[in-house]
């Protein structure tokens, strides 16, 4: 089953859509979300967010200062500035 | 032509050329509101997402904050007053400033001294023309605020919340700012910003229940560095909702200044008509007076 991604910024929504895997530098340490992880919130360290989709294409996302949520298979990134790289 | 119809056509053609300016100023907010709004809409996901996890936090923390504690003694607060940098909006800053007034006025019966954050241009020149003190002010961002700007403000009053009011800055703070209820409808509301009280996610529209998240570092971590973005999230989405509510006034307002110029090209064309009537009437009896005085 694949994730539902969404990631906002606080002025827009900046990209969503399905992934295989996401992974990202949480404060303590790597950390990648696949189907059925245990649901998480953890704040983010500066950097980026690689978000692999079913196909093989990796979308990769600039966050400044936010955090990522993952609950029933939805994973929420949420970051002041956040941008496509 | 007689002189009182000259007037009359004077007055007519400036009601004309001040309704062509009020037509395309009330179009051009019109459009601002679409963009207004549309941004409005934008953050709002960002809004959902940081209250919600938020509310999910607090559940699981039963450490009392510091932004979230009712302090026991109150001996100052700060009044944060979204304004805009440009009028012709009818009554929106006026009633603004009154509600920023009478909470000043209700707060200092309480005994509280009062602290002032000004954003736009018009409170700022409200309050210096009253030689009125203020704390710090923001310029020149309110048609288009920015998440920049919305934390500097956050920062400067979550700064001065920190500092409390024994040395030298404040123990709660309260927002005014225009809420925009509706394209007609703007309203002043009050918001008391800190201590904070959470809106639980439910009265966003969320009923399921919060998941029991595991935290990453612990939740009394994650709380101190939500809270500040909880604020400034906030902050954002009242000064976006001010953005949006100034041009559906402008627009209102400009909508019954046309209206009113229309009224006044009809009264004066009324009249106008009147007096070329009047003229024509007076010169047939003198010309009929004339020819009876000839004949006789």
């Amino acid at each position: 089953m694949p994730l539902q991604v969404n990631v906002v910024s606080a002025e827009r929504e900046v990209w969503s859509g399905e992934a295989k895997q996401v992974s990202a530098r949480t404060a303590e340490g790597e950390i990648g979300l696949m189907a059925n992880h245990t649901p998480i919130l953890a704040m983010l360290d500066e950097g980026r967010v690689r978000i692999a989709q079913a196909d093989g294409t990796t979308v990769l996302i600039q966050a400044d200062e936010g955090f990522l949520s993952f609950d029933r298979d939805v994973v929420q990134i949420v970051a002041r500035n956040a941008d496509l790289v | 032509m007689g002189a009182q119809l000259r007037v009359y056509t004077q007055k007519i053609k400036s009601a004309q050329t001040t309704k062509k300016i009020t037509k395309a100023m009330e179009l051009i907010a019109a459009s601002r509101i679409q963009k207004a709004l549309a941004r409005v809409h934008a953050s709002a996901p960002y809004a959902r997402a940081v209250t919600r996890a938020v509310s999910a936090v607090s559940a699981h923390s039963d450490e009392n904050h510091a932004l979230t504690t009712e302090r026991d003694s109150i001996t100052r607060s700060a009044i944060v007053v979204l304004t805009s940098d440009r009028g012709l909006a009818g009554a929106f800053n006026s009633q603004l400033l009154r509600e920023a007034t009478e909470l000043k006025t209700r707060l200092e019966n309480e005994g509280k001294e009062v602290d002032h954050y000004l954003v736009g241009r018009k409170a700022v020149q409200f309050f210096e023309f009253r030689r009125r003190s203020f704390e710090r002010e923001w310029q020149g961002i309110t048609d288009a605020p920015t998440a920049a700007v919305a934390r500097e403000i956050a920062d400067a009053v979550i700064e001065s919340y920190n500092l409390g009011g024994a040395e030298g800055g404040v123990d709660e703070i309260h927002v005014v700012y225009n809420r925009f209820v509706s394209m007609m409808t703007q309203e002043a509301s009050t918001i008391r910003l800190l201590p904070l009280e959470v809106v639980e996610a439910d009265e966003v529209g969320d009923n399921e229940a919060l998941p029991l998240y595991e935290f990453e570092p612990e939740p009394d971590n994650v709380l101190d560095a939500l809270l500040p973005v909880y604020i400034e999230s906030r902050i954002l989405n009242a000064l976006l909702q001010s953005a949006a509510a100034k041009q559906a006034a402008t627009q209102k307002a400009m909508k019954s200044a046309s209206d009113n110029a229309d009224n006044l090209i009809t009264d004066y064309t009324r009249l106008r008509n009147n007096a070329r009537q009047a003229e024509i009437t007076q010169q047939i009896s003198e010309i009929v007076g004339g020819a009876d005085a000839l004949a006789s």
